[in-house]
């Protein structure tokens, strides 16, 4: 406070002491707003560095026997066709299940509950966003493969499943607020039930910012690896359709091939990794530049 | 926002009332499954650890000893790689990430904040695995040649800064964790600082301060629980990642010396042992790892939310 006591005495006063004091609050005050642009930079920096080195090592592994070519065994090349179709089928199961009890859990939230048990429900989804990811897979673990004995793909799902939920269920929650009251007002007017209100008036109005939420969650899902570790554990083969059995994921392929003492393996992790970063660097972009455009207009 | 209570209700026993009841109690379904589910991953990790701190007691937290092959288990070295890895990645992450937060929300032109603030969004969208992998082959060795080497030349006397510098270890670990949390930490805080009353800045306005005065005396203050709540937020994502971390803190099985050394994290030990584990006495340990891991970010978490809330509000209630 008293640094500022000079700003408020009279004139006169101001005038004789404006010279060295204020001089040195301006350049003082440069020079924090100057530091605090360069950590704004500092935070970017690494998004670059890991997209160039990811891009640069990873283009020349990325090619059609990537994409196309089952893992060979050890050290001798092949591809990543596993861990895609692994990925492109447990996601989507995962996305089943989470979907439905997600939006069906914020509309419970946003139009149904009382503020209490709204505040609860958002509570638990908030902790379990915050619990470790590999936590999530130890309690798939215990449900789904230890009563079984054996490591299995719907484990997998359920595990990322558990991990979607909340997601979309903060995200679609929010966006059901913002529905305007009115809209409800006018169809239950009409003498349209509630569960048509919600569903076909609520729902349908706020379907881009849901589906905004959905595909972050989906994003997220794609790179998760700690939770598939004990559930779907991954695989060398490819597994199409046996969700009683391990099936391999991009993330998995590349943990595991990065750890491998062979450079063919470390390079098809690079190039795992860049499929894997431009998988959910375009969900991330396409989503959020839409919605960022909303709010800008 | 204060929506009409359905008239529906009114209606009950008309055409909507039994079709409204079940879609109502299926919303509620779906509500409690979060809550459920909650518990289960507590309880079922309690159960599982049961056999671990029944036979060891409390003695699991403290032992220094992880030895399958005697059957002792000890929770300390992964305790502590755990603590000191976060910490690094919070006292190198909340200075920046604060930093950045308020210039984002206080002193950047809209067309600088917008394409920063996409961009630290981006970062957050970053798989884990793919961080580690960059941090094994491109950070870890960086790291090593320049920031070790040098401290280890230049520093080494000091015990916690003695060689040698592989590169791969604590250190490596605790930075790439804080460019994980950095995110978090700054998109929190630049909520909780977004929600000061522009009241409180105007009053600074008109005495005369700059804006950095405005910041520091103004802005700060009355954001200060909820920015302490993001940087918890931060720690306790921190503490939970797993990939990452596993992938460049090497194996080292004791409490680590040095900043350098090799080490462990509960999280990172969970990963690389879990499936060679025998069922039984081992697979309880690491569970109970997992389940002390659990307690402390849970308790973390709400303490953070709690914090982020006394400033900005609870959700809903904006």
């Amino acid at each position: 406070m008293a640094v500022i006591a000079p700003a408020i005495k009279p004139a006169i006063a101001t005038r004789l002491l404006r010279s060295r004091s204020d001089r040195r609050r301006a350049a003082f005050d440069r020079t924090m707003r100057t530091i605090a642009l360069l950590a704004a930079l500092v935070c970017v920096v690494p998004l670059g560095a890991v997209i160039l080195f990811v891009a640069i090592n990873g283009a020349p592994a990325l090619n059609l026997d990537l994409l196309t070519k089952a893992p060979k065994a050890l050290g001798t090349g092949g591809g990543a066709a596993s861990a895609i179709l692994g990925s492109l089928q447990m996601i989507p199961l995962a996305a089943l299940m989470a979907i439905p009890i997600g939006i069906a859990a914020a509309i419970y939230v946003a139009e149904f509950s009382g503020t209490r048990s709204a505040r609860i429900v958002r509570f638990a989804a908030d902790v379990l966003v915050g619990i470790p990811s590999i936590l999530i897979g130890i309690f798939v673990f215990t449900m789904l493969v230890l009563p079984f004995h054996q490591f299995n793909a719907f484990a997998g799902s359920v595990a990322l499943a558990l991990l979607m939920i909340p997601v979309i269920m903060r995200t679609s929650e929010e966006i059901l607020r913002l529905v305007p009251g009115s809209l409800r007002e006018a169809s239950l007017a009409l003498g349209i039930p509630m569960w048509r209100t919600v569903l076909s008036v609520v729902l349908r109005t706020g379907l881009g910012g849901i589906l905004t939420g959905v595909m972050l969650a989906v994003a997220r899902a794609f790179g998760e690896t700690a939770p598939l570790l004990f559930t779907a554990l991954g695989s060398r083969l490819v597994n199409v359709g046996n969700f009683s059995k391990p099936m391999d994921s991009l993330p998995l392929f590349v943990y595991t091939n990065a750890r491998a003492p062979f450079t063919v393996l470390n390079q098809q992790a690079w190039g795992a990794a860049l499929l894997l970063l431009l998988i959910v660097l375009t969900i991330n972009i396409a989503v959020r530049a839409r919605s960022f455009r909303r709010n800008v207009s | 926002m204060t929506t009409v209570q359905p008239p529906g209700r009114s209606l009950e026993g008309g055409s909507g009332g039994a079709a409204d009841r079940l879609f109502r109690n299926g919303t509620r379904v779906a509500g409690s499954f979060l809550v459920i589910a909650l518990i289960a991953i507590g309880v079922m990790l309690w159960l599982s650890s049961s056999q671990a701190f029944g036979t060891f007691g409390l003695g699991f937290v403290t032992g220094l000893t992880w030895d399958p092959v005697a059957s002792i288990y000890g929770a300390l070295p992964y305790v502590v790689g755990t603590i000191l890895t976060s910490l690094i990645a919070v006292i190198v992450a909340a200075p920046i990430g604060v930093l950045t937060a308020i210039f984002l929300a206080e002193l950047a032109p809209r067309r600088l904040s917008i394409p920063l603030t996409f961009m630290i969004e981006l970062l957050a969208a970053i798989p884990s695995v793919v961080f580690g992998l960059w941090g094994v082959f491109v950070l870890g060795p960086f790291l090593g040649h320049t920031v070790e080497a040098w401290a280890v030349e230049h520093l080494g006397w000091i015990p916690i800064f003695a060689g040698p510098a592989y590169g791969i270890g604590l250190f490596t670990a605790g930075i790439i964790l804080a460019i994980m949390i950095v995110p978090t930490i700054v998109s929190i805080s630049r909520e909780v600082i977004s929600s000061v009353p522009a009241s409180q800045r105007e009053a600074m306005a008109a005495l005369g301060a700059t804006r950095w005065e405005i910041v520091t005396k103004a802005v700060l203050p009355y954001a200060r629980s909820g920015i302490v709540g993001a940087i918890i937020l931060g720690l306790g994502r921190a503490l939970g990642e797993t990939m990452a971390v596993t992938m460049v803190i090497g194996n080292g099985q004791d409490i680590p010396h040095g900043l350098f050394d090799q080490a462990q994290t509960i999280a990172s030990k969970i990963a690389t042992t879990f499936n060679e584990a025998s069922v039984g006495i081992q697979t309880s340990s690491l569970i109970a790892l997992g389940f002390i891991l659990l307690v402390i970010t849970i308790a973390l978490n709400v303490v953070a939310r709690l914090l982020v809330w006394r400033v900005a509000g609870p959700p809903g209630a904006r």
